[in-house]
């Protein structure tokens, strides 16, 4: 973690071209890349803070700090760390400055030039907002001894914090590290010198830290490495204890002070504290013998390389590994079919992930942008295969994958987001034709037209960017353009894009693009040949979807007040009222088992079995076809054992009372009088925003409100001897029996209704008693009447099943009873009201709002409370939130 | 420290400061026509200005001072100006450069003036933020794929605009320096170091918020920090306060926002916008319902200075005065000296 506190910094030291050959031979040649991987390798090695230099003679040092700070500014895994500014031209450091948005360290300014100059300097370094490495270097030249350097750093932390204001704690003191074992002797104590200074300078100037260039020491040494690592060791273990904590030192390379060979470690301690007056020529003496030891070898996470191709390429694009792109794009292409196969197969499905993870917020812009550019450097690997082969097909040569205009339109100067797109775009191979920003509708129309442009992207932020956009899409419309269309910006989205600007443009196809990384699978589909047709049917299909499911929403989200409701109701044909039934009161009514199975809906048996078609289809299905025969056979089977063996016995209630409409309930009455109530039905009311052409609609509004008209209702169950039938198959393990036994009684249950309704119709309530329907027909409700259900959608309280099973009085009359949530036991039961007036039908009462709550509550004498608990899945509104207002 | 920073400080530490909410929201309401935002003066501009709401300052000046005068009396503490985008840089899309010192200056004018109106009717000090907005480009990103070292403005560049729209910010009498809305913090390091530069020749010192942008769900800037790394990056500047405007609701913001209350040893200052837009790109999140998550801002001592930005009107500021009236200003923590350095991501040393 780089938040957290470090107790010794490590300053990456390989972007140095003073200190590193490797690195200055790639920036004299102008290799950044490699230049930028080598930082890379830095980072990943655990460098804390990356140290970069361009102090060489030939190079125009200004112009590469800030070239190569710019390009390490797009790569966010090196971007991520700190930076050290390091130059000793302060015009390179200011360059430098100039280019970083973090906090980095200027390394580093000095009293050399006296107080006035370095004054200035540090002020410079304060307004940019950077921490400081300060040299311990003063009018008269670099500090060697104890006394001068802790002399120059005392005077430097004075100015610094007491004149500039500068925070003693962003500064870091560099009290020389220079090269012992020299041969020279007054260069023996240099190491103790440093050491003690930096004791000296913890202790006195507060909250100051120490910094050393650590390879300086061994310059002695050259060329043994194993010597020299074994004395940079040593010493920053003591300079380390005294207080040294930053570095700049090759993390990867050195050993751990413990793990030193013990003769070596003991050796070099004398030289750098300076212990003995032999300790360099024993030193050196020893020298050849460690000079064959070999280094570690640097660790390097490969274990993604094991992976097959395509999960290789993915893995590049995330992560942004240019390393490998080459081979692997030619292994992609190589089990490819054609070229364009590895674009719009692997590379695309790493696109996508790193839109999904960019969608999700695990990757960040900077990093997005990396990635297309791997993708744009695996495309043009593959580019000139697709050249080759259109070459041998004889088609004409187009350089690019196609020709992209992009504008932000007229009122919006917002373009950053655009201008990604472009980047993205580009990195693929598109030619990007960018008209800026406040584009006018005639000179995108004009331009599209001149340049022949395949595809338009439209970009905006703000908020009326939306209507010109739609603006724009109709006069692509008017002007006969049919080029897809793109949208995109923070404001923009698919539903807005459905909605409003896919209508005004039927010719072409507007197509919303959710964020850059998306930008080129949308763009390749749409100019593919072999995919946009299918491409364009999917997003206006979903477009379709999408704009009727956002004018349902529309009308699900405003409700009528009740009292509006109401006036919209629906007034029934009083001329069509039905006749009076056989009889008045309830009826039990026993049903032969037999007599249900031509009744019997097989559709939803089917699907019990996740067997998905219709009933007698199925049983021809290419798919399920052959299970759903097994199936169908063992059901029949079972079927005649129930009936033969009696299994199963279904019965049913049914009941017919004098009713009439009063308000949005039901009054039954004891009879034709209709003086004495008997009981209530209470129903629910549409409150949808309707117009006068259809009808906010209640269940009682299918009831007469004055005159003689009639409600009936019903319980019916299949589901006697349920309870024993079940534990047989439990009791012989058999559960594909008991399932299926289940399955069946809940059939038989829905086919006693149908049969039950059939003969309500034509006899006991008799008003189509010539009705002569198939199964088919019955299943597809081709009759006159409804029966529906409490706790369906006409009516979703179930607490109404209360009132009817104490009018059919239920449980005594056919042994059905309610749990207390109101579910029917046994389980296999059906049961409801019937209307039997023509104009009656199925609805859903979609969602209500309080002030119809409230009131039914009260009808009902429930409080809100309970009554919202029983309507929570149809409330327009959240109970606590609707509570809490009402209490302010 | 200037008398106007000591009475904000004094004031902060009393309670929770309100700045304003959406200029431009307010802008649309109105339903200027190209005309309006031409009027005389530039009646024969040869491009579009529709769209140019910083314009509106010299051509529907009674307007914008209306606005400002409606948010001080929904309870604002501190309006910012309408000069988001009057620099030189911004400015240039309309070929407006010339103008960038005078909008500077008359919007900073236009509203000391209602602060004036405001403060005298009800005796309580209402102050003017100079608003200094991000410009359309951005110092640390490239916006030439073929050249990732490109960069389309500079350091240099942006300092000389910032400067000069500070300038006329501080001349039309603005008291405070507000640059916000940063989604790039190198430009607004430019701006800092603009202001140092003008502080330092005028030898003067006027307090300076500074509020970032987090512009998704990755937690970052747009350049890609995370909220530390970008307080590390600027604390130079001694901010008054420090915080976080734009792009996200109040709910996707306190994440941020309560990140930046453990780090920064400075009042914080949060602006979010009214919720995320909604598919029709309105911002649609309630006064009340905004007031509620502000509020919880400020019980949860997270705050000390709170408004809103895109979509927010005079009802919500009117609502977030009174969901964080009587709570008590979170207490700017004590930091312990450390060296705090940035890339993308935070680095701190140990002591």
């Amino acid at each position: 973690m780089t938040s957290a506190a470090q107790s010794f910094v490590n300053v990456g030291e390989r972007t140095n071209v003073t200190g590193s050959a490797k690195f200055r031979k790639l920036i004299t040649n102008g290799d950044y890349a490699a230049a930028l991987d080598v930082a890379r390798e830095q980072v990943e090695n655990g460098a804390q803070i990356l140290d970069v230099n361009m102090d060489e003679g030939l190079l125009d040092s200004e112009k590469a700090m800030v070239e190569f700070l710019n390009l390490i500014a797009s790569e966010p895994d090196i971007a991520r760390v700190p930076l050290m500014i390091d130059s000793s031209k302060w015009s390179v450091i200011e360059a430098g400055l100039k280019c970083v948005q973090g906090k980095p360290i200027v390394n580093s300014i000095s009293l050399k030039e006296g107080e006035e100059s370095f004054l200035a300097q540090a002020r410079k370094v304060r307004a940019y907002g950077a921490a400081v490495v300060v040299m311990a270097f003063d009018e008269t030249g670099q500090a060697d001894t104890f006394k001068r350097k802790t002399e120059i750093c005392a005077r430097a932390y004075k100015i610094l914090t007491e004149q500039v204001g500068f925070p003693p704690q962003d500064i870091v003191f560099d009290p020389n590290i220079f090269a012992v074992a020299t041969g020279i002797e007054e260069h023996s104590n240099y190491g103790v010198d440093f050491i003690e200074a930096t004791r000296w300078i913890r202790e006195n100037l507060p909250h100051a830290h120490i910094s050393g260039g650590v390879s300086n020491l061994s310059f002695a040494f050259r060329g043994n490495e194993p010597v020299r690592a074994a004395m940079h060791s040593v010493f920053l273990f003591h300079a380390i204890n005294a207080g040294m904590d930053m570095g700049i030192v090759n993390a990867g390379a050195l050993p751990v002070y413990d793990d030193i060979d013990a003769e070596l470690r003991e050796l070099a301690e004398d030289v750098v504290l300076n212990r003995r007056a032999d300790a360099t020529d024993r030193l050196l003496a020893a020298a050849d013998k460690f000079k064959g030891g070999k280094q570690e070898a640097r660790v390097v996470d490969t274990k993604w390389r094991e992976q097959p191709v395509e999960k290789r390429l993915a893995h590049a694009l995330v992560h942004g590994i240019t390393e490998f792109i080459e081979s692997d794009t030619e292994e992609a292409r190589a089990k490819a079919a054609r070229p364009l196969h590895v674009i719009e197969g692997p590379l695309m499905d790493g696109m996508n992930v790193v839109g999904d993870l960019f969608g999700s917020g695990k990757m960040f812009l900077p990093q997005v942008v990396k990635s297309a550019r791997v993708m744009k450097q695996a495309v043009a690997y593959l580019m000139p295969f697709m050249e080759k082969e259109k070459e041998e097909q004889g088609l004409t040569q187009r350089k690019a994958a196609g020709k992209i205009l992009m504008a932000t339109v007229k009122g919006d100067v917002h373009d950053i987001g655009k201008n990604i797109v472009g980047v993205v775009l580009q990195c693929n191979n598109y030619e990007v034709i960018d008209l800026g920003v406040m584009v006018p509708v005639q000179k995108i129309l004009e331009t599209a037209r001149k340049e022949e442009v395949d595809v338009i992207g439209l970009s905006g932020l703000i908020t009326p960017s939306l209507d010109e956009m739609v603006t724009v899409a109709s006069e692509l419309e008017r002007e006969g353009f049919d080029v897809p269309l793109l949208i995109g910006g923070a404001t923009t989205s698919k539903i807005h894009t459905a909605v409003k600007i896919h209508p005004a443009y039927d010719r072409g196809q507007a197509v919303h693009v959710l964020d850059a990384s998306r930008a080129v699978g949308v763009v390749s589909q749409l100019l593919s040949n072999d995919n946009k047709a299918a491409y364009v049917e999917g997003v206006q299909a979903e477009y379709v979807k999408l704009a009727e499911q956002h004018a349902r929403a529309q009308e699900d989200k405003v409700r009528a007040p009740i009292a509006a409701a109401r006036e919209n109701r629906l007034a029934i044909d009083a001329a069509k009222v039905q006749p009076k039934p056989s009889f008045l009161g309830t009826k039990v009514i026993d049903i032969p088992i037999e007599t249900l199975i031509p009744y019997i809906d097989w559709t939803p048996f089917f699907q019990t079995w996740e067997l998905k078609g219709r009933y007698p289809d199925i049983l021809k299905d290419e798919k399920f076809g052959e299970a759903a025969r097994n199936l169908f056979e063992d059901a029949t089977a079972m079927l005649r054992q129930m009936a033969d063996e009696k299994w199963l016995q279904a019965r049913a209630v049914i009941g017919f009372w004098p009713a009439n409409q009063s308000g949005d309930d039901i009054d039954l009455y004891k009879d034709d009088g209709r003086r004495e109530k008997l009981a209530t039905l209470h129903t629910l009311r549409q409150q949808m925003a309707r117009g006068k052409d259809r009808p906010n609609l209640a269940l009682a509004d299918f009831v007469a409100p004055d005159g003689e008209d009639y409600v009936g209702g019903f319980a019916v169950t299949a589901g006697i001897g349920e309870e024993a039938m079940s534990q047989r198959f439990a009791r012989a393990n058999d559960d594909y029996g008991g399932i299926l036994a289940k399955a069946l009684a809940d059939r038989l249950a829905e086919a006693g209704a149908e049969w039950l309704h059939e003969q309500v119709r034509k006899q006991h309530w008799g008003y189509a008693a010539g009705e002569d329907l198939s199964n088919e027909e019955l299943i597809a409700e081709g009759y006159e009447g409804i029966r529906p259900a409490p706790g369906y959608p006409a009516q979703p309280d179930h607490t109404e099943k209360g009132v009817l099973f104490d009018l059919l009085d239920a449980p005594n009359a056919i042994g059905l009873t309610l749990t207390e949530s109101y579910a029917m036991w046994p389980g296999s039961a059906v049961s409801g009201l019937y209307f039997s007036h023509p104009e009656s039908r199925y609805f859903g009462l979609g969602k209500i709002d309080r002030d119809q709550v409230a009131d039914y509550a009260a009808r009902k004498g429930y409080d809100l409370a309970t009554m919202e608990k029983w309507l929570a899945p149809v409330l327009n509104y959240d109970p606590n939130r609707a509570q809490k207002i009402a209490a302010e | 420290m200037t008398d106007t920073e000591k009475t904000i400080r004094e004031l902060a530490a009393k309670r929770i400061l309100i700045l304003d909410g959406a200029m431009g929201t307010m802008i649309q309401r109105e339903k200027f026509s190209e005309e309006d935002f031409r009027a005389e003066r530039f009646k024969d501009w040869k491009r579009d200005l529709k769209g140019n709401n910083d314009l509106l300052i010299l051509t529907q000046a009674d307007k914008i001072r209306d606005i400002h005068l409606q948010y001080f009396c929904a309870g604002a503490d501190i309006v910012e100006t309408n000069t988001f985008s009057s620099t030189t840089i911004a400015q240039a899309d309309y070929g407006m450069e010339e103008l960038a010192y005078e909008l500077n200056f008359e919007g900073a004018r236009l509203a000391r003036e209602a602060g004036d109106i405001a403060a005298k009717e009800d005796g309580k000090p209402r102050f003017v933020a100079g608003t200094l907005g991000p410009t359309n480009r951005t110092a640390s990103i490239s916006p030439d794929v073929n050249n990732p070292g490109f960069r389309a403005v500079t350091f240099d560049q942006l300092a000389e605009a910032y400067g000069e729209a500070a300038r006329g910010l501080l001349d039309g009498g603005a008291d405070i320096l507000l640059v916000e809305t940063i989604f790039d913090t190198l430009n607004a390091k430019a701006a800092i170091f603009a202001i140092e530069e003008l502080f330092a020749e005028r030898k003067i010192r006027v307090p300076v918020m500074i509020s970032g942008t987090i512009t998704d769900l990755s937690g970052r800037t747009l350049s890609g920090q995370t909220p530390t790394a970008f307080w590390n990056a600027l604390n130079h500047a001694r901010p008054i306060s420090f915080g976080l405007n734009c792009a996200l609701g109040a709910k996707e913001m306190r994440a941020h926002i309560a990140e930046l209350s453990r780090v920064a040893d400075t009042l914080i200052c949060a602006y979010p916008n009214a919720g995320l837009p909604n598919e029709f790109g309105l911002y649609d999140e309630s006064p009340e319902a905004m007031g509620e998550l502000v509020g919880e801002f400020a019980s949860s001592g997270l705050v000390n200075i709170v408004g809103g930005c895109c979509g927010t009107t005079p009802d919500h500021i009117a609502a977030i005065a009174e969901a964080v009236k009587g709570k008590a200003p979170r207490k700017v923590p004590e930091i312990a000296p450390r060296m705090r350095l940035s890339g993308l991501e935070p680095f701190e040393t140990a002591a």
